[in-house]
């Protein structure tokens, strides 16, 4: 569909309180099942353990998966965060959902390793700044292949794949997991205008990739 | 660059779109977007790609023997490994 109306935009809108994480908010504590299963693992219950990596497996994968790209990195990482969870679990005590717990135990993993492996969290910014010959996105020109409001998943989450590491990091954190961007610079230890910086060259990297996609579909 | 944000640039309004975008206003009003139809599929784009990833979902569950290998992880983090 042409674009020709008004664009509506809420790009920034996980900056607002009010809006729920969109991806964190089933607890597995939010049931009379899911209390006993969280108990019994803090209990020390193998099987009950064994249950909450069931429960939580895949959306923790996903999350790793996302944040580093690569399939065989993002198994280690997720065993790490349930070898995590383990240690920890008897410490949990129910301030936020569990699967919010968890995710934010997962996230910290995430970038434990990639600190280690000696990416800039710190200065994301400068290290990640495009040159002007090959900066993402501007689009000084006329109108050209637009994106039509909407994007194939698959596309999308290939494009997030090949994003540069502290791209897709931000990209993942904010877009993805709702994450805002005060929790993102104390996560990353930058500050909030890199975060919306960082943010706002993925997304624009995003495009440039999802439009040379789509231009290789249409030569077809 | 000009005071005036009617009169900006396409150059200098993408300049401060990060900005724009990140302050929480409505960038739509902006009145560069008024006259430049190239600006607005920008804004559009990159309003379409940030709901794409709204809607993204867990992907593929791992390997199906990750939790054995985690199961190991586990005993031998508590010492209870066997030994051969």
């Amino acid at each position: 569909m042409p674009r020709t109306n008004p664009v509506k935009t809420d790009l920034s809108s996980a900056d607002s309180p009010e809006q729920p994480r969109p991806q964190v908010s089933a607890g597995t504590n939010s049931t009379p099942s899911g209390d006993d299963t969280l108990a019994r693992a803090q209990a020390g219950d193998h099987h009950a353990f064994a249950q909450l990596y069931s429960i939580h497996k895949r959306r923790i994968y996903s999350l790793c998966l996302r944040m580093v790209g690569n399939a065989a990195e993002a198994e280690d990482l997720t065993q790490e965060a349930f070898l995590q969870l383990h240690r920890k679990i008897a410490t949990f005590r129910g301030d936020s959902a569990f699967s919010t717990w968890l995710h934010r135990l997962a996230i910290n993993v995430v970038l434990m390793h990639l600190r280690k492996k000696g990416l800039p969290l710190m200065s994301l910014d400068e290290a990640m700044e495009p040159t002007h010959d090959d900066g993402p996105g501007r689009s000084f020109g006329a109108p050209d292949l637009s994106l039509s409001g909407s994007i194939d998943r698959l596309a999308l989450e290939r494009a997030v794949a090949d994003l540069p590491a502290g791209y897709r990091l931000i990209f993942v954190l904010h877009d993805v997991e709702g994450y805002e961007h005060n929790e993102i610079a104390g996560m990353l230890d930058c500050s909030i205008g890199n975060s919306k910086s960082q943010l706002h060259k993925a997304r624009l990297k995003l495009r440039d990739a999802l439009r040379t996609s789509l231009q290789k579909e249409g030569q077809r | 660059m000009t005071g005036d944000p009617k009169n900006l640039s396409c150059e200098e309004f993408q300049s401060q779109l990060a900005d724009l975008i990140g302050s929480g206003e409505d960038v739509t009003q902006h009145p560069h977007l008024l006259t430049c139809s190239n600006c607005r599929a920008l804004l559009a784009d990159l309003q379409t790609i940030a709901d794409a990833a709204k809607q993204l979902i867990p992907v593929e569950p791992p390997q199906e023997d990750l939790w054995e290998r985690i199961e190991l992880a586990i005993k031998r983090d508590e010492g209870t490994t066997e030994p051969d």
